[in-house]
């Protein structure tokens, strides 16, 4: 497996999803779902490194205790757009508008998704609400906060709300349209033979997503309209001077923004799937607990979202019930690990750069899941609320679970989409230096914040003692923002100086190893007929005679 | 792609379906589940609504008063024929009666505007009476249904106000975007696009319209229909 698994190169003088057609418009009006993933690729990459460019700004000012590179005003608004545009404009669309996007097809041996233009207007869309926010950010920002509680957001804050809503807004229709592209294709469209217990576990995760997506993302976008025409028109629905209930708007937020943490860990889950199974070549441990529990997590998901809001001002009854339903949560996200954890058991493991992510996504999730059900307890999230604890604890299931799945996939996958090896060696090191940045950079955040350091906070000078420890994650952040840096630098090599890929070089199981790297437009020569189970690694290691032989 | 030879006798089949009924299949969940998602968009209304009714019952009672039920009770039966001409346009789709599926096309618009029209008297009326939210709302000195000597207290009046021009605001633009889909229905049927084997479009576009009436049937009673005795 691996490197040194090139083919001749006349074999790349075939048509493939990439040299069909040229030109810009055959990119900017495909319907190709693999153009389209790559059309989100770029542009989901662009807003990453603006989030990340407002975090170093948000690190550097912390570096001191004092609040001397920037002044209030501005840091509100750093760690404002820093989170709206790392969780609408790349978290959501991450894994699912790109991997999804490329791979939900191919895997279920369908030649595209159900509805290809929605697929194109879903890109359309994010790119007008990206617009808007960029424009936004340009022209002054916002001060309120990713979550723009009211009534601050509705009457009190001068920045431009009404503006990022719009932005947020338009973004979470493309999201809408994603998930449902998704549940029909995967309910409509999946080859001969592809039972729903055939089916890959990466398009299991995407179904759970695609539910969150659905049945949450309207959510917000009313609660947007909400806060927008109390803002803007002086309606009054939350408005406490009218009798209203600001806490109604904390629910109604988090009803969505917390299963919003779902859409962008499960699709991460289900990348580690694909991945550990075939650098273990062993088929997943406990198939259906591993399909069923992404299901649980996108019904449980919905049930959690006060736990937000224990210091709120609910009832001590009520958090009672969403400290106990969000340890519920807890287990089918175990059942994961131990299913990954028993897949690896006397498996033959192969080190290579996407393996790496899968165990760094591993060791952080459990982390951050762990420090989740902390939080989920009553006592200690009173004592630890609205501090860096928090900060920590989301930072180890967003970045340290998400993008590290993430970057796993795109390693993973890079041959099939580029038909180009990435460099091994680079793809090993930055594996590393991103996992050991991301530890050092939030690790002592969550002792910051046990001690007692608030979040949002731009000048701790009256706690001088918190400055080792944010010395130590401000030069975590700049070694992460080095491994981040790397795999973009030496995937754009390879695309050009890689060597050609096999259709299969890491020997994987799944449809999508079957047609040629890069794919042809409709993805297969021939429609697929499917007559195996998935990660049927213990037939595909078995010797040459025994592959043809069907399986269940 | 020799793959399907229907392909000749069906021109609307998309290239990346096997045959008109997985097609047809797809358009028709796709459809299900957008409107999945557009009762959740309501939702988010109906769940603010359920909190203030309960915490200012009598308030929103006074409040719903003031609205004209006779002109609600007329849209209601607009919109409920609407939705018989819907499933005769899709009946007469079905069964190639191209005269009979531009007609009832054309007579559920005319509904619809209908519809917008009283929406649009009822919104001048309230603004007349300052109803409207903002600075110039007024809603002194209206008794509470049930309660004699109990005033409606204004502020709590003006949440009922906010919700009533949200609710029925945003289902009035559902029904613009409604009126959009049937003259873009409107125009493929004049095409002669329609044939008892393809008619997908005029079945989806009838359940986002019966969609959008269900959402009228709920707003209806909860917003003109709650503190009313004979």
């Amino acid at each position: 497996m691996s490197a040194t698994n090139v083919v001749p190169q006349q074999q790349f003088e075939r048509e493939t999803y990439l040299n069909k057609v040229y030109g810009m418009w055959s990119w900017l009006l495909t319907t190709d779902h693999k153009r389209i993933a790559l059309l989100y690729l770029i542009s989901i990459t662009f807003f990453f490194f603006i989030g990340g460019f407002f975090a170093l700004l948000i690190r550097l000012e912390l570096l001191t205790p004092a609040g001397d590179l920037v002044q209030a005003d501005t840091y509100n608004k750093l760690f404002t757009q820093h989170g709206m545009v790392m969780v609408f404009f790349f978290l959501i669309p991450s894994i699912p508008a790109v991997l999804g996007n490329f791979l939900v097809p191919m895997m279920i041996g369908a030649k595209d998704l159900a509805f290809p233009r929605i697929n194109l207007l879903s890109w359309y869309l994010y790119i007008i609400g990206g617009v808007i926010m960029l424009h936004c950010m340009m022209t002054g920002g916002v001060d309120t906060g990713w979550t723009f509680y009211v009534p601050f957001s509705t009457n009190y804050t001068n920045t431009k709300f009404v503006e990022a809503g719009i932005a947020i807004f338009i973004a979470g229709f493309s999201s809408i349209l994603t998930g449902l592209n998704f549940v029909v294709t995967i309910h409509r469209m999946r080859a001969p033979g592809m039972t729903w217990s055939r089916l890959p576990l990466f398009i299991w995760a995407h179904y759970a997503t695609s539910i969150i997506q659905l049945l949450g993302t309207p959510v917000i976008a009313i609660t947007i309209v909400l806060v927008a025409c109390e803002r803007a028109l002086h309606l009054g629905i939350f408005d406490p001077r009218l009798g209203g209930d600001p806490l109604l708007f904390q629910h109604l937020f988090w009803f969505y923004s917390h299963p919003a943490v779902y859409i962008m860990i499960l699709p991460s889950m289900g990348v580690v799937t694909e991945i550990i199974p075939c650098f273990s070549r062993k088929r997943i441990f406990g198939y259906s607990f591993v399909a069923f529990s992404s299901i649980a997590i996108a019904v449980f998901g919905f049930l959690v979202w006060a736990h937000h809001m224990f210091v709120a001002g609910m009832s001590v009854y009520a958090g009672l019930v969403f400290s106990f339903l969000s340890y519920a949560v807890a287990v089918p996200s175990a059942i994961k690990v131990f299913n990954w954890t028993a897949t690896l058991y006397k498996g033959s493991i192969h080190y290579d750069a996407p393996m790496l992510y899968a165990f760094g996504f591993l060791g952080l999730f459990t982390i951050g899941g762990l420090t989740g059900l902390f939080l989920a307890a009553l006592g200690i999230n009173v004592h630890v609320t609205d501090t860096y604890f928090v900060v920590a604890h989301f930072h180890y299931i967003m970045v340290g679970g998400a993008v590290m799945g993430y970057l796993g996939g795109i390693h993973f996958w890079w041959p099939k989409i580029s038909g180009k090896l990435y460099p091994e060696g680079w793809a090993r090191l930055a594996a590393l230096i991103v996992f050991l940045g991301f530890n050092l950079t939030f690790f002592p955040q969550f002792v910051l914040g046990y001690m007692g350091m608030p979040r949002r906070y731009w000048d701790y000078s009256h706690m001088p003692e918190f400055q080792v420890l944010n010395v130590l994650s401000t030069a975590g952040a700049t070694v992460l923002g080095v491994g981040y840096l790397l795999p973009m630098i030496y995937l754009l090599w390879s695309m050009r100086y890689g060597k050609p890929a096999s259709d299969n070089p890491w020997n994987a199981a799944g449809l999508e190893w079957k047609t040629s790297s890069p794919p042809p437009t409709d993805n297969f020569k021939e429609e697929p007929v499917v007559t195996w189970e998935a990660y049927n690694y213990e037939e595909l290691d078995a010797p040459p005679q025994a592959l043809e032989v069907p399986v269940g | 792609m020799g793959l399907h030879h229907e392909e000749e006798q069906h021109p609307e089949l998309l290239h990346h379906f096997a045959e008109p009924e997985q097609q047809r299949n797809a358009a028709s969940l796709g459809m299900w589940v957008f409107l999945g998602t557009e009762i959740m968009f309501f939702g988010g209304m109906f769940c603010a609504y359920l909190l203030y009714r309960h915490w200012y019952f009598g308030d929103f009672g006074a409040a719903s008063k003031s609205i004209d039920a006779t002109l609600g009770a007329a849209n209601t039966a607009v919109l409920i024929c609407s939705s018989l001409t819907v499933v005769l346009a899709v009946w007469a789709a079905q069964t190639a009666r191209r005269a009979l599926l531009l007609a009832m096309l054309c007579v559920t618009m005319l509904f619809g505007l209908a519809f917008l029209g009283i929406k649009g008297y009822e919104y001048y009326q309230k603004f007349e009476e300052h109803h409207v939210p903002g600075p110039s709302f007024s809603f002194e000195n209206v008794p509470v249904p049930g309660h004699p000597g109990e005033y409606a207290n204004p502020r709590h009046a003006q949440i009922y106000f906010s919700l009533y021009f949200l609710m029925t605001g945003i289902h009035a633009l559902h029904m613009i975007v409604g009126l959009g889909i049937f003259s873009w229905l409107l125009l493929m049927a004049w095409g002669g696009r329609f044939t008892p084997a393809y008619h997908t479009p005029v079945e989806i576009g009838g359940l986002y319209w019966h969609f959008v009436d269900i959402i009228w049937i709920f707003l209806f009673p909860l917003l003109y229909l709650i503190d009313r005795h004979p």
